[in-house]
């Protein structure tokens, strides 16, 4: 905001102009707004004309961790053990029914083979990550409107708006958001919106080696995520709270929270 | 940012003469002032006082929100619109595994048809999107420690079966993996000779079951391709009962200390392995 | 980078059990437990000066004018531990640019201003405007010209204009009471509404706040009131006492009433998290929440008043009584933001794991920090007695 650049002779104009639009609310502040340039639609993307979402099978995933490693170089998050955009949970169930669930840094260094106290039953890796939601909480939340849905179905956040209030930490249900610590304003994973946007596929899901992320458009044939929906008998985390998840699980146990 | 003055000349044409109308029509409607005098008059002296700082105080209010407002917020929703251009615009590190094949089609065409076909570029060698700008500058590093290759391989027991995965303890230790391993058509140097070469934890159960005198294609019935393309030619599981009956039938031409039960009323609405583990059947 | 995450490493070694990876940080810290604190003493402080006026309650007219004062020093005082905790301060004015209608956090800033403006200043300013015009006239110190000031110049001290000023006291008042209601009740609603935490999201909770709310406004005048008293050498009123206490009486079964409820509820209903719940009250929150909160700051203090009504007790002793209740209940209430705030914290979203809380000594977000913003009000409190007198002494001069 360049509040400070403006010119005592602009000032006047506003003020003026300003208390003019008491009379004739919106019809002032408009004329910019139309002349903005639509730069990712005039760089050829439309969000208008897609829907995304992530699709990830729970039977493929071998908990290397190569989705949460590439994440955090993509994106720059700092590389401690308290901020991820995407980790990876492993879970083991024991006969008997008690669970351990663990993510060492994330996943972001795989998996270290467990000493198992009883035995095991079942176990299995799940990634996780920002569910996107449809019907965000976080977005309810935010105070100022710096964390929005965008037409393409992103929750994104503008850093350089965020208050650093920590409300939409606070309403995850599902954990996916953290204050960065150096700008301090909230963060989460954005799909890889800068790759997205150019028709690429997030990083998690270029590296995953069994293909175990699926990413795609949530409408039309052709797409990956549809076949995905098809194939699979789905779930999502946290059904009751009604967020509308737009990352969907196949193999999801009953164990993940 | 300032107005434009094309905007500038519709509003000055349309507000001044309305304000003049009003002042006129106003001034000139002497029961209408009358009863603003009036209601000013009963207004008592220190409301009249307060009205003022309050009415600076909206008018400020007006004003200040007019001027920091970003400009370009609210137009697709409640958030500043150029945030979504300036995610969009982040720099990218990771580049497509397509670009790779540009320039070293050679090996992409190898690793086409090998077990890692599937696997990118950049899940080893990092990320390339710097190394496409300058590829002399910035050198990709090959991991070829052996600490590498066990993040994928190294046998967990959360990985799911089928996946090939090896017991890093004891399997050629200390050799580094590439050394018999092509990274990119990563095939073993040799065919399996054994099941338990990659099944070692079926294996290891089996062998401290009485099953143990049992070879695994006593049971399952695998086609010679299995050991070189094991996705693609499947070994065959049981599907009756009476391939267990056998042995375990009480009529069976098998060893006498083999147990044997009833087939027509032991558990005759499943099959056997519903309950009994085939590799370790002693337990419960 | 690494130093400002140096203080997470030892929290990561007391975490049990699996909380996401994110959830080692706690995010709301001891700031965020001090503002509804204050809002609270605001709102309760409030509501009891308002009863006073509505009600005509004549007992307690003398705390009147001194509720308003500790009201509006508590309200200044109000968004400092807000502002400090903001990861950005500089751009908290966005909340009144481009507020998110559907949130409650951004009806803070209108809510809030409402208030200070058109409730509790206006409200002070047409109580005190007679004596401030007496006072400005008698003397040409700063104090004075600051009490000119403050009239906006006005020196009509007629009739009319007296009844018009008691007139909006009154209406002011009425509409007060929802107001003061609003500023702390939707801090309640800031929690009860997250549906992501199971402690905090509950239908409840702006009424639990808002009980508690009263209480601790309740204790607070009562503090002051015979701190001051005995400050300024008077004598105290035993009767203005005994109805401060008996109102904190009453209140404070409501509010136990309330929070008793919540409790049985929630046992009773035995929902997915309670295994986690009871492993987070039956730990880390086991002092602060059943030996501070309900034994100390709750239970005890309502013994106390309960024995002063049964057997009648010397007024030495039902002094003595209410000052340390009244205390008791500051820190009871105090505690019981401390577990909602950071109780709701303390244990993870996945219901598998709880986290820890250190509190810094220093810093913004420090125990110093809250310290200095726990006494400020006293601090605006005595400057505002000083320019506004609220005794009965100084108003007949």
């Amino acid at each position: 905001m360049d509040i400070i650049n403006i010119g005592r002779r602009e000032f006047f104009e506003r003020l003026v102009f300003s208390l003019l639009s008491l009379s004739f609310p919106g019809l002032l502040g408009t004329e910019e707004k139309d002349k903005e340039k639509n730069s990712i639609i005039e760089k050829g993307y439309d969000p208008k004309a897609h829907s995304w979402g992530m699709g990830i099978k729970i039977d493929r995933c071998i908990g290397c961790g190569r989705c949460a490693n590439a994440c955090k170089k993509e994106n720059d998050v700092p590389p401690l053990p308290f901020y991820f955009r995407t980790w990876v949970e492993r879970y083991i169930v024991f006969e008997g029914g008690e669970v351990v669930v663990d993510s060492p840094n994330g996943g972001v260094d795989g998996f270290k083979r467990r000493v198992l106290e009883k035995r095991m039953l079942r176990s299995f890796f799940v990634p996780k990550l920002c569910n996107q939601c449809a019907n965000p909480p976080c977005v309810q939340v935010c105070p100022t409107g710096a964390t929005f849905k965008t037409d393409d179905g992103v929750v994104l956040v503008d850093s350089e708006y965020c208050i650093g209030c920590e409300y939409c930490i606070q309403a995850c249900p599902y954990g996916s958001r953290f204050l960065h610590p150096e700008t301090r304003t909230a963060e989460k994973c954005t799909f890889c919106y800068h790759r997205i946007a150019k028709g690429m596929v997030p990083a998690c899901v270029e590296v995953c080696p069994t293909q175990a992320r699926v990413f795609g458009d949530r409408k039309g044939r052709a797409s990956p995520l549809v076949r995905f929906m098809r194939m699979n008998k789905i779930r999502v985390l946290k059904p009751y709270l009604n967020t509308e998840p737009r990352v969907f699980y196949a193999g999801l146990d009953m164990e993940v929270k | 940012m300032s107005i434009q003055s094309r905007e500038r000349k519709i509003l000055l044409f349309l507000t001044i003469p309305i304000i003049l109308t009003v002042t006129i029509f106003l001034i000139y409607n002497s029961r209408f002032m009358n009863k603003i005098k009036a209601l000013v008059k009963k207004m008592p002296d220190q409301v009249k006082r307060l009205l003022i700082p309050v009415i600076l105080i909206i008018a400020g209010f007006i004003v200040m929100r007019h001027l920091l407002v970003p400009s370009d917020f609210g137009k697709y929703g409640h958030y500043r619109a150029s945030a979504v251009d300036e995610i969009a615009s982040l720099e990218i590190k990771y580049i497509e595994h397509t670009v790779c094949e540009d320039c070293h089609d050679d090996i992409v065409q190898i690793k086409h048809m090998s077990y890692h076909r599937n696997v990118m570029c950049e899940v080893c060698h990092g990320p390339a999107a710097a190394h496409t700008q300058d590829p002399d500058g910035n050198q990709l590093p090959a991991p070829r420690e052996r600490g590498y290759c066990p993040l994928c391989h190294e046998y967990l027991p959360s990985r799911p079966t089928g996946f090939p995965q090896i017991v890093t303890e004891s399997h050629n230790p200390r050799r580094a993996c590439i050394s018999c391993h092509d990274a990119h058509d990563p095939k073993p140097p040799a065919t399996p000779k054994e099941c338990e070469a990659c099944h070692a934890e079926i294996a290891r159960t089996k062998a401290l079951s009485h099953h143990i005198y049992l070879s695994c294609t006593r049971c399952h019935e695998t086609p010679e391709d299995h050991k070189i393309l094991p996705r693609d030619y499947h070994s065959e599981k049981l599907s009756n009962r009476e391939f267990c009956g056998e042995c375990h039938a009480e009529n069976a031409l098998a060893p006498k200390e083999i147990p044997r039960i009833d087939m027509a009323t032991h558990g005759e609405r499943y099959v056997c392995w519903q309950c009994h583990y085939p590799h370790l059947p002693e337990i419960d | 980078m690494e130093k400002l995450a140096e203080h997470l490493w030892p929290i990561l070694e007391q975490v049990t059990g699996y909380i996401y990876p994110n959830e080692v940080e706690l995010y709301w810290r001891i700031l965020i437990v001090i503002y509804p604190y204050v809002t609270g003493l605001v709102a309760g402080a409030f509501i009891l000066a308002s009863l006073v006026k509505v009600f005509n309650v004549k007992e307690l007219q003398p705390t009147y004018r001194l509720s308003m004062l500790t009201s509006l020093a508590f309200l200044i005082v109000a968004p400092m531990p807000l502002l400090a905790h903001l990861g950005h301060p500089e751009r908290a004015f966005e909340i009144f640019l481009t507020p998110n209608r559907s949130s409650a956090m951004a009806m803070f800033g209108f809510v809030y201003i409402w208030y200070l403006m058109a409730v509790l200043l206006l409200e002070i300013w047409f109580d005190y405007r007679k004596d401030l015009i007496i006072w400005a006239k008698s003397g040409k110190g700063v104090k004075n010209w600051i009490q000119r000031i403050i009239t906006l110049f006005s020196t009509d001290t007629s009739e009319r204009a007296l009844k018009f000023d008691k007139k909006a006291v009154k209406t002011i008042t009425i509409i007060g009471i929802p107001s003061a209601f609003l500023l702390h009740g939707y801090v309640g609603f800031i929690f009860g509404s997250v549906k992501a935490n199971p402690w905090w999201s509950s239908v409840l909770m702006p009424i639990v706040f808002l009980f508690s709310a009263m209480v601790s406004g309740i204790a607070l005048v009562l503090l002051i009131y015979i701190v001051v008293t005995l400050m300024r050498g008077k004598e105290l009123i035993m009767a203005s006492l005994d109805k401060l206490a008996n109102y904190l009486f009453y209140t404070m079964i409501v509010a136990f009433s309330l929070e008793a409820l919540d409790f049985i509820h929630r046992i009773y209903e035995s929902e997915e998290s309670i295994e986690i719940l009871s492993q987070l009250i039956e730990g880390k929150l086991f002092v602060s929440l059943i030996v501070i909160q309900f034994l100390l700051g709750m239970l005890l203090p309502l013994l106390a008043i309960a024995s002063v009504k049964l057997f009648r007790l010397p007024a030495e002793l039902r002094r003595h009584i209410y000052f340390v209740s009244a205390l008791l209940v500051q820190v009871g209430i105090f505690t019981t933001r401390w577990n909602v705030v950071i109780g709701g914290q303390l244990f993870s979203k996945s219901f598998r794991g709880l986290t820890a809380y250190k509190m810094t000594l220093g810093g913004l977000d420090g125990l110093l920090t809250s310290l200095a913003f726990l006494i400020l009000p006293f601090v605006i409190l005595y400057i505002l007695v000083k320019i506004l007198p609220p005794w009965k002494e100084a108003r007949e001069s």
